[in-house]
């Protein structure tokens, strides 16, 4: 039977193009890589490769012609045997757009493009199915009589790794100074006295390569935790964090993922300038495929670790250089672990909700005792994870009381107050009595100078304003 | 700063192809007949289904990037005849061939080009994505480099693991100049981790010749500063591909660490289907194409001892061509993802 030839499209936006030579005529015979015309699209000069042997029977569209819509058919080859009399009358253009006509001119088919292109977002936004929801469990009930033992955030987040390491083979940590140095911040501390070098691994000074190296070994099955010394370095492996982990198991239908931990400081320390400085939870969050833990306590740092090492996702796990040597209650339990994507109700209150996350909580902390000398019952959320993100918490709490306040210390725009604030605009926008506010850094790098780095981060006193606004007080 | 030296060695390095005696074995390799077959049939397959790619491309029938492996078959097929299996295999987005070559359905690759639920990611992962569990295939990437420490982690889980697989990590000489590659051989040399880096030199990236982009274009010799062997291997023989790969199979193996393979190959059509490739003379590409092609190489031996007719040829031809048109077809009928796949597969 003889093969149509068509008018191929050479970029993934052509839709026409002029067929500007024949390098074959009729009678010639063509094997399969032969050059046989050239088009022009609105980029460039293309060859037309023959992809199948025979002769060239009958030239249907001239040299010179413009405004050749994709997929007409340009010519007909002839195969074994065939003689041009078997070439019947040309067919119509079996087009992708079945109403586009076949030849027009090229003012009407710039807007046949635009009107095509319009086409799928319309139909799109009439199908979208819901994203569907996950239950999250709530946390484990802690068994009366439990011991709690006094514990930095350090030392939680150290024994976390030591008893998810002894529980699992898989499960092993790298990074820079994570083995002989004992932590950059030891929080590394033991391990390699305990697990040996095999599994705890010092690497050179390169994230991008050996993050990399993490998320393949994770891709072959293992379970690493890649420490970073703080997360700011992290961006020199940000591509391979959402590329690589985060994407993966959509790219892959779901064949192979990335168990992986990432973990390490994130935001400012003290005094360390504006490239040691900065938060990441509100970068992480935006990506789907990742999920995002920021603790607060020392509790919550173990069992969440716990969950992020046995979770079969990549976790970005940001961590607080300050907070590690926060000392707090810690139940005195063999596995203790909590759920990722479940928020905690740091302290129940009626008049309005504060927000907040990590090191956040500490300005949080402390507004909270202030204004409830001033006579102001605040119920305080502790996010815990940033995503997935527990807005239900925090909407039926908004519902309680009509008021909410966010803080944290990342850069203001597009931050994760700013999210809360649109799902709650959104979700229970008549619950409101007043607007959000949201509290975070101010949109400047990191300032150096004492009295300068401290007026760029949040600080109690607007807090306590901020929810003294909301309640009109 | 010192001067740097880009007249001399611009003209040194305009020389098409390196010196024979540079390469591995281009002497004295012979193949069985089984052998020779094989390779004929597999890179035969490779073309076949990359040229139905483009053709289903020019139809828009394939959306987005497609970036076609015509020309550079015999790498892929070389050494796969040296791997076993368990060994893992990685490569970037001009990924068909390898897949092709790992026996992954032919439906399943081609559905995947034409985004169809029956592709081998579901219709969500494209041309560039697709991944093999069970084949031992891990992908499919969209960022150049990127692959590299993958592969290397691989590696390094199977040392982990105490096996003797090997990690095959497949790159460009465009992605050999990415920082994140050195990073990945220093590990991979300081730890001994099995994994055979297979640069494939097909001399450009995109549009950019080697020599216009690397001071260093004997890539081979670019694992020296970390002690990791490398040899250039006429890679449009599949022959020399094999003996190639087994000497570096072997050495990863035996526990001596990472092993570098640069393969000069040359790819036919453009970068990607976009790509008219201007940068470039039609008398070069003819050259590679009438006394390099992988195929023609093959099918001259496979006559010439007799193993083979013409009649042999055609019906190995005719084969492969009703495999690609049946893949075709399916791609081409097969429903797209249901709309509910939107959400799966974002977390477990």
């Amino acid at each position: 039977m003889p093969v149509d030839i068509l008018m191929p499209a050479l970029s993934p936006t052509m839709e026409e193009g002029t067929l500007s030579k024949w390098i074959k005529n009729e009678g010639d015979a063509v094997k399969s890589g032969d050059v046989i015309a050239e088009i022009e699209t609105d980029k460039a000069t293309m060859e037309v490769e023959a992809v199948d042997e025979g002769v060239i029977g009958k030239i249907v569209i001239p040299a010179g012609s413009e405004g050749v819509k994709v997929n007409s058919v340009i010519a007909v080859l002839l195969q074994d045997g065939e003689s041009a009399d078997a070439i019947s009358a040309p067919k119509a253009a079996p087009a992708a757009n079945a109403d586009t006509p076949a030849a027009t001119t090229s003012g009407d088919a710039g807007g046949k493009a635009r009107e095509s292109s319009d086409e799928p977002t319309s139909v799109a936004s009439e199908k979208v199915p819901a994203a569907p929801k996950t239950e999250v469990a709530a946390d484990p009930d802690i068994p009366a009589g439990t011991e709690m033992v006094s514990m930095t955030v350090r030392e939680a987040l150290r024994d976390a790794m030591a008893e998810e390491m002894r529980r699992d083979g898989d499960v092993f940590i790298m990074g820079e100074e994570v083995a002989e140095y004992q932590g950059a911040y030891k929080i590394t501390q033991g391990l390699l006295q305990e697990f040996g070098d095999k599994r705890v691994i010092d690497t050179p000074i390169t994230e991008h390569g050996f993050t990399g190296i993490g998320v393949g070994a994770a891709m072959a099955g293992l379970k690493p935790i890649v420490e970073f010394m703080t997360f700011n370095f992290a961006m020199q492996a940000i591509d391979q964090i959402v590329n690589s982990a985060a994407k993966t198991l959509y790219m892959s239908g779901g064949q192979m993922g990335a168990p992986i931990v990432f973990r390490g400081p994130s935001g400012a320390a003290a005094r360390v300038g504006a490239q040691h400085s900065q938060c990441y939870a509100a970068w992480y969050s935006h990506i789907p495929g990742l999920k995002v833990v920021m603790p607060y306590t020392a509790a919550d740092a173990k069992g969440l670790l716990k969950a992020a090492i046995r979770d079969p996702n990549p976790v970005i796990f940001l961590e607080n250089e300050i907070l590690y040597g926060h000392s707090f209650e810690v139940p005195k339990l063999d596995d203790f672990v909590l759920p990722i994507g479940k928020a905690r109700i740091h302290r129940p209150g009626k008049d309005a909700t504060l927000v907040s996350f990590g090191i956040g909580m500490t300005y949080a902390v402390k507004a909270v005792a202030e204004l409830e000398k001033q006579g102001i019952d605040v119920e305080l959320i502790d996010l815990r994870t940033i995503r997935p993100m527990d807005l239900p918490t925090v909407i039926e709490s908004v519902k309680k009381t009509g008021r909410l306040v966010t803080v944290e210390e990342g850069f203001p725009q597009s931050s994760v107050g700013d999210f809360i604030a649109n799902r709650v605009h959104r979700e229970a926008f008549d619950y409101l009595d007043a607007p959000v506010v949201t509290i975070a850094g101010k949109d400047v790098p990191m300032p150096y100078a004492a009295n300068l780095e401290k007026l760029a981060l949040p600080n109690v006193g607007e807090v306590v304003e901020a929810v003294k606004a909301v309640c009109y007080k | 700063m010192a001067p740097r030296k880009t007249a001399s060695t611009s003209s040194r390095k305009t020389t098409a192809k390196p010196a024979r005696n540079e390469t591995i074995g281009s002497n004295s390799l012979t193949f069985t007949k089984e052998e020779e077959l094989h390779a004929y049939r597999e890179m035969l397959m490779i073309r076949r289904f990359e040229e139905k790619a483009g053709q289903l491309y020019g139809m828009g029938v394939i959306g987005g990037f497609c970036h076609l492996y015509i020309g550079q078959e015999a790498v892929v097929v070389g050494m796969q005849m040296a791997q076993k299996d368990g060994d893992q295999v990685i490569t970037s987005y001009r990924d068909h061939g390898h897949m092709i070559a790992l026996g992954m359905s032919a439906r399943g690759v081609m559905a995947e080009l034409t985004g169809r639920r029956g592709g081998l990611s579901k219709g969500k992962g494209g041309s560039m994505h697709m991944f093999s569990k069970e084949k031992g295939f891990y992908g499919g990437h969209g960022i150049v480099g990127g692959q590299v420490s993958l592969g290397t982690g691989l590696a390094f889980a199977n040392k982990y693991r105490g096996n003797d697989q090997v990690s095959v990590t497949y790159f460009g000489d465009g992605a050999a100049n990415q920082g994140q590659v050195y990073e990945s051989f220093n590990m991979a040399a300081l730890w001994k981790l099995p994994v055979v880096y297979i640069i494939e030199n097909n001399r450009y990236a995109m549009g950019t010749s080697t020599v216009r982009s690397t001071a260093q274009s004997n890539f081979s010799k670019r694992g020296e500063g970390f002690g990791i062997p490398g040899v250039q291997v006429d890679g449009m023989d599949v022959r020399a591909v094999k003996a190639a790969a087994e000497e570096a199979i072997a050495h990863c193996r035996a526990g001596k660490g990472p092993y570098i393979l640069e393969m000069l190959t040359y790819r036919y059509r453009g970068h990607s289907m976009s790509d008219p490739a201007k940068y470039r003379s039609k008398d070069e590409v003819q050259k590679m194409r009438s006394e390099h092609d992988p195929l023609e190489q093959v099918k001259a031996r496979l006559l010439e001892q007799g193993w083979a007719s013409e009649d042999d040829l055609k019906q190995i031809d005719k084969d492969v061509r009703d495999i690609v048109a049946d893949s075709a077809e399916f791609a081409q009928n097969d429903a797209e993802p249901d709309v509910s796949e939107l959400y799966t597969d974002i977390l477990l």
